[in-house]
């Protein structure tokens, strides 16, 4: 057998299952590891030692039994977003750095009630603001690809601790691409499911219209088995869809055969990347030999995307972070001199410049006066752009793409400008727009460097996504390329 | 549309986000490259073009006016950083 950590999620199970693991092997495997790489990678902010090793002996003690749920004593971790009662959440903040949350967010009782056992918490940008993961206020996460390299963000403690073998499965949001961009920059699968599919209660909200929890893992097979365990309605979250869930592994294997793959024009222009488009290539041959046709398809104002969403997506962030004033929980300036003072310093030390410069942005467009040119414009935008993806997906049943215009980037290349960093989200925001889903997962290698192709569906279409993606690594090995040395 | 530094620093107030004079003056350079991104926006035509708030479009659910949930006040003011005697604790406002 390979070393216990190179398992995925559903080799794991079996090894759990047939008695040739235990849980405590299993939790002890993955926690060495943890301890022996993150002071380099610094995926985590918080490792749960305790917490999981004796969670990984109830289990062990609970499966003797017979009395386990299905993925009792399997690992896991969580993006420091998702609140976890009695032990921290950042959010990658200075604001929440000693904050415990008093209950769990949906997703994390959803994954307790399945017997997942947390590893710890994941580093992410601070309040899930960028695409590098330099804005934590825990320091940058490291890519184990490339140690000079960024993760992605925001979710790039998820994608650096599965990529690096750290955890076989990882949660993680995506607002504008926070899932998908950080899975194909550091060669994992992620998906991020329609709005509504996944309870936010408990996810530390960023772009409410916006933001949808996912997962971050080696396989399709594993993201469908953790998503039947998190999606489902939730009365806590109002905005939670009322839609069955689905068997989600039970048509992993159906054939492609007749599938039509829609390729959007403004996906495969001039500007795409040269190695981009040969690793795209790769890509679709290996669709078309699985029976799948391509169609050309255009989605007309994917251009504007990037413009409304840095509308959009601030304008929510403004008044969702107006919640931290240094009263009710949170960082607190020492020694206020009035109310004012200790709003606007508990604030101004306890955000970091990105936030800062999101909130400033959305509180701008928010103020008076500015309502038709800024929001009202972004929103007039949003519906053209989903009226773009359904005329899209009435053509064909995937839409591809590449999820992003290059490989990882050196850290510090893009701090000094905002808007180059908010442009390597260029293919991802616009599904947020629509609220479709949409899975990033492995391309072939650049230059040594991983790659990821980006599947886009019709809402509730996570089992098509999923589906095709199983395929494809059914049929390729580019999902099983690990990182040198690591 | 370019901001100036007394731009920034009434936003600044309305957010309720103190900013050293430092900060007030990286910000308005990159707020300004942000806004230029922005008003890309303005060329797209979106005349009678109805906004979409949320991609769903979902109605507000009800629930019944029943009460869910018992009392956790000491539990939730335990994360405060001052409170006492079940009050949040600030600097004085009324003299």
């Amino acid at each position: 057998m390979s070393q216990i950590t190179d398992l995925t999620l559903a080799q794991l199970k079996q090894a759990l299952g047939d008695g040739d693991l235990s849980s405590v092997e299993i939790t002890t495997a993955f926690l060495d590891r943890i301890d022996s790489l993150n002071p380099e990678l610094n995926a985590f902010i918080t490792i749960s030692h305790e917490d999981a090793c004796k969670a990984a002996a109830d289990a062990d003690a609970a499966r003797a039994k017979g009395k386990a749920p299905a993925f009792a004593g399997l690992p896991m971790a969580h993006k420091d977003l998702f609140c976890t009662d009695g032990t921290r959440t950042t959010c990658g903040s200075k604001m929440l750095a000693d904050f415990v949350a008093p209950y769990d967010a949906h997703v994390v009782s959803r994954c307790q009630q399945a017997g997942l056992i947390s590893l710890g918490k994941l580093n992410m940008d601070e309040f899930a603001m960028g695409s590098s993961n330099e804005n934590s206020f825990f320091g940058a996460v490291k890519n184990p690809w490339d140690l000079s390299r960024v993760p992605g963000g925001s979710s790039g403690g998820s994608a650096a601790a599965v990529a690096a073998r750290m955890t076989p499965l990882a949660t993680a949001t995506d607002t504008g691409g926070s899932i998908r961009q950080p899975a194909a920059l550091t060669g994992t699968s992620g998906l991020k499911p329609t709005y509504g599919r996944v309870s936010r209660f408990g996810m530390i909200a960023f772009a409410s219209s916006l933001d949808q929890g996912g997962l971050i893992a080696h396989t399709a097979e594993d993201i469908a088995l953790g998503l039947g365990l998190i999606a489902g309605h939730d009365p806590r979250d109002s905005t939670s869809a009322d839609q069955a869930v689905p068997d989600y592994t039970a048509t992993l294997n159906d054939s492609l055969k007749g599938k039509i793959i829609g390729l959007p024009a403004q996906f495969f222009d001039e500007r795409l990347d040269p190695a981009m488009r040969r690793s795209m290539d790769d890509v679709l041959d290996v669709f078309r030999s699985l029976g799948a046709t391509t169609v050309d398809v255009s989605l007309d104002h994917i251009a504007e995307a990037i413009p409304a969403y840095y509308v959009i997506a601030p304008a929510e962030a403004s008044s969702n972070l107006s919640r931290f004033d240094g009263v009710r929980f949170g960082y607190r300036a020492d020694n206020p001199k009035d109310l004012t003072d200790l709003y606007e310093r508990s604030r101004g030390e306890g955000f970091g410049s990105e936030v800062k410069r999101r909130i400033l942005i959305g509180t701008y467009a928010l103020s008076e006066g500015y309502y038709d040119a800024y929001y009202k414009k972004a929103q007039q935008i949003r519906r053209l752009i989903k009226q773009d993806f359904e005329q899209a997906l009435s053509q064909c049943d995937l839409l591809f793409g590449p999820t992003t215009p290059s490989t990882a980037f050196v850290i510090g290349e893009k701090t000094a400008d905002p808007v180059a960093m908010y442009l390597e989200d260029i293919y991802t925001v616009a599904t947020n727009m629509a609220g479709l889903p949409g899975g990033s997962f492995q391309a072939p290698l650049i230059d040594g460097l991983p790659s990821g192709y980006q599947l886009t569906g019709p809402a509730f279409g996570e089992g098509a996504i999923l589906n095709a993606a199983h395929q494809i690594q059914t049929a390729t090995d580019w999902h099983t390329l690990r990182p040198e040395g690591l | 549309m370019s901001l100036t530094s007394d731009d920034v620093k009434r936003v600044a107030k309305l957010a309720r986000l103190g900013l050293t004079q430092t900060e007030t003056n990286e910000t308005l350079t990159q707020l300004n490259s942000i806004l230029g991104l922005v008003d890309q926006m303005q060329q797209t035509e979106t005349d009678g073009v109805a906004p979409l708030a949320h991609p769903l479009e979902l109605t507000q659910t009800l629930r019944a006016d029943q009460v869910t949930e018992t009392n956790h006040r000491e539990k939730y003011q335990s994360a405060a950083p001052h409170a006492e005697a079940g009050l949040y604790l600030v600097p004085r406002v009324v003299e």
